[in-house]
């Protein structure tokens, strides 16, 4: 593929999705979107995920149908989506109006040595859009950052797939919490349900 | 109706399929992730028909463990319904259930291990019991349909009342084996 796309900032672009995200619950995909995410500051609606990869979106969807009110945005890399590939489909099928998928998309796996991934040659946007998901998009300007903000945090329309192709610069890990029982017991809390 | 298809003598006027949805709807359970298993069909079918359940059909059975996961967290309880064959897709993903806690709980029918044609099934039908447990997922086992209920019961109370990981398994012989006709 040798479409030539400007690639953005991630932290820029994570910043600016998160900056009105209000209610949103927001799921991260392990390395460098769990620190993109936490780089934007602690919230008791960020589910962190350190490991489960190819699980980050599809997560997102249990928690989107159960929670049809709620934005729920899944902030992930182009690896770990490429593993839950299938998941796009399974979303498709359930339609939900809440939720957002967004693929940081520097077509390399960051956390292991910046092998290629298989983002290079495949089409994340295109593969959504192939799945069923109407709303998938290639994002490479920060002015569609600004409308994807905005939308991500709608429960009106169907799910979005937003691939968005950032840099390959490595930027400083901001590590939050590992504890998992810790992360779900604040989310739920946060969500007026019981801890357990 | 032979030896390796026993006709079974239905303990309930539902049958066990109707056992655990019963279980299921009176737990309240919500989201139904499922990939499909013959040994399912009935069940499938009643989560499809029931407008209080959402029935979510998955491309690969791990999709299941981080969505049921995520249902709980949102405040739904959920469960995962598979054949033998795919709890191996699912051990990586157990690692999240293990990191968060809350429960799991899913119903595999049993394949490869009672009068199995298809050789292919049979390393997973040996092996599901220990995959569950290597990664800590504790197992529940059914093999006549009137063991199907209380192990439903079990299940459901070990998994959303003491949010443990459970997998309830359905003996191959409940589901007879299947018949290859050329």
């Amino acid at each position: 593929m040798s479409q030539a796309f400007n690639r953005l900032d991630r932290r820029a672009v994570v910043a600016r999705l998160l900056a009105e995200r209000g209610e949103a619950i927001v799921v991260t995909g392990l390395g460098s979107p769990t620190y993109d995410v936490a780089a934007c500051g602690d919230n008791d609606r960020n589910v962190y995920l350190w490991g489960a990869m190819g699980g980050c979106a599809v997560m997102a969807l249990g928690i989107a149908l159960a929670r049809p009110d709620t934005p729920v945005i899944a902030v992930t890399g182009d690896g770990e989506m490429l593993m839950g590939v299938g998941s796009f489909a399974t979303i498709a099928m359930q339609q939900p109006k809440n939720l957002t998928v967004v693929v940081l998309d520097n077509g390399l796996y960051g956390e292991t040595g910046g092998q290629a991934s298989h983002a290079v040659v495949a089409d994340l946007a295109g593969i959504a859009k192939a799945s069923g998901i109407e709303d998938s998009r290639l994002i490479d300007g920060m002015d569609e950052v600004n409308r994807l903000a905005v939308r991500a945090t709608s429960t009106a329309n169907g799910p979005c797939v937003a691939v968005v192709k950032i840099d390959q610069t490595e930027r400083e890990r901001v590590l939050p919490t590992r504890d998992g029982h810790a992360i779900r017991a604040r989310a739920r809390q946060s969500l007026g349900l019981s801890i357990d | 109706m032979n030896a390796l298809h026993p006709q079974p003598t239905h303990a309930s006027p539902a049958g066990w399929p109707g056992d655990i949805f019963a279980a299921l709807k009176a737990a309240k359970v919500r989201q139904v992730a499922y990939v499909p298993d013959g040994g399912h069909a009935e069940l499938i079918r009643a989560v499809h028909a029931d407008p209080a359940m959402v029935a979510i059909p998955l491309t690969t059975e791990e999709e299941g463990v981080a969505l049921t996961s995520g249902a709980w967290l949102g405040g739904d309880r959920a469960c995962l319904l598979m054949q033998s064959s795919g709890v191996g897709n699912c051990v990586n993903m157990f690692s999240l259930v293990r990191n968060m806690g809350g429960p799991f709980l899913t119903f595999v029918t049993m394949r490869g291990e009672w009068g199995e044609f298809n050789p292919w099934q049979v390393p997973m039908g040996t092996g599901t019991p220990d995959a569950f447990r290597l990664m800590g997922v504790h197992v529940l086992r059914a093999d006549k349909p009137a063991e199907v209920g209380p192990a439903a019961a079990a299940g459901i109370r070990m998994a959303y009342e003491g949010g443990n990981a459970v997998a309830v398994l359905l003996g191959q012989q409940l589901v007879g084996a299947k018949v290859f006709v050329k």
